[in-house]
């Protein structure tokens, strides 16, 4: 299934949020994600499934003013 | 009178922003120096193989200052709603720098979607320190949407030109009297720091002013002094502007020589 996670595609194998972020090498860092524009709090990622061509973000901490 | 932002007293009226710096070292050896009551933090794309947000992450821990994050760069309601959401969970704190732009050479704020967010925000639970201008009607609509703090620029964002409308600050100072105000981007140099105290606001939120100086931590210092010079003068209560000279040494007394 191809996705795009922060703008970029990939094709991946994992159906759930949780499982794409372990199967990109996310697993165990500070993050934050949202599914097609919409923020999908850590403890909903094991449920949300996804759909193909599914826009994913992921975002950590940086610096700011 | 030292005003709770939330219920948290600051221990600084210096925010510091943590962008733009040479070196992260140089970044810690500023916040040092600076001694700042808050340090505002935001967020971006991570890649997995590089995780720069972890390495970032561990740099604000090690700091132990609080935290604001903010919403730069959004444009739009649903992005900045969407990204404070995400702030939340990331930085673990219910306050957001509110920041909604309208414009982009000034990247002064859209008013309009900036109480539209604030409401959406603080209904949701968050503690919204909005990105605004001086208007007092904009800002009664932000405190009316539940904003318990207005940060209204001096300038525009890394212009460093100081207090663009002192008066306009001025009004907004003394229409509420009660509200913790932040004078927030523009400020370039430490006496514009110092006059935002000066004018009663309760702190200042600065970034490019440090981080893009010669020497960061030298002017950071220089910030932190100049905040509690500020600060204290206000509680010294500042003399009343004339336009007209009064001698300040007697007169009476003054030997006859001419």
């Amino acid at each position: 299934m191809q996705i795009m996670v922060n703008d970029e595609a990939h094709e991946v194998s994992a159906r759930t949020l949780a499982a794409l972020i372990d199967e990109l090498g996310y697993s165990g860092a500070r993050i934050a994600t949202a599914l097609n524009g919409r923020f999908v709090p850590v403890t909903q990622r094991a449920e949300t499934l996804l759909p193909d061509g599914a826009q994913v973000e992921i975002v950590a901490p940086m610096q700011g003013g | 009178m030292t005003k709770s932002f939330y219920g948290t007293t600051l221990s600084s009226p210096l925010m510091l922003g943590t962008a733009q710096y040479p070196s992260p070292d140089i970044l810690r050896d500023a916040v040092k120096a600076a001694q700042p009551g808050v340090v505002t933090v935001s967020l971006r794309r991570e890649s997995a193989g590089e995780r720069a947000g972890q390495a970032f992450w561990d740099l604000i821990q090690e700091l132990g200052v609080p935290v604001l994050p903010n919403t730069a760069g959004c444009h739009t309601v649903k992005e900045a709603v969407t990204t404070a959401h995400m702030a939340r969970e990331v930085f673990g704190t219910e306050w957001i720098k509110l920041e909604v732009i309208g414009e982009l050479d000034t990247l002064q704020p859209d008013v309009f979607g900036l109480v539209e967010a604030a409401r959406v925000l603080a209904e949701d639970g968050f503690k919204v320190f909005p990105y605004t201008t001086e208007d007092l009607v904009v800002a009664e609509r932000l405190l009316a949407a539940g904003c318990e703090v207005l940060m209204p620029w001096g300038a525009p964002i890394g212009s460093g030109k100081g207090l663009n409308n002192v008066f306009g600050l001025r009004a907004l100072r003394a229409h509420f009297p009660d509200v913790p105000l932040v004078v927030d981007a523009g400020i370039g140099v430490p006496s514009h720091a110092a006059q935002a105290l000066e004018l009663g606001y309760d702190a200042v939120l600065l970034n490019t002013a440090v981080a893009k100086a010669g020497d960061p931590a030298r002017m950071a210092e220089a910030f932190r002094l100049a905040v509690q010079a500020g600060a204290l003068a206000r509680t010294a209560d500042p003399m009343e502007e004339r336009d007209m000279a009064v001698p300040s040494t007697p007169v009476a007394g003054k030997a006859m020589l001419a």
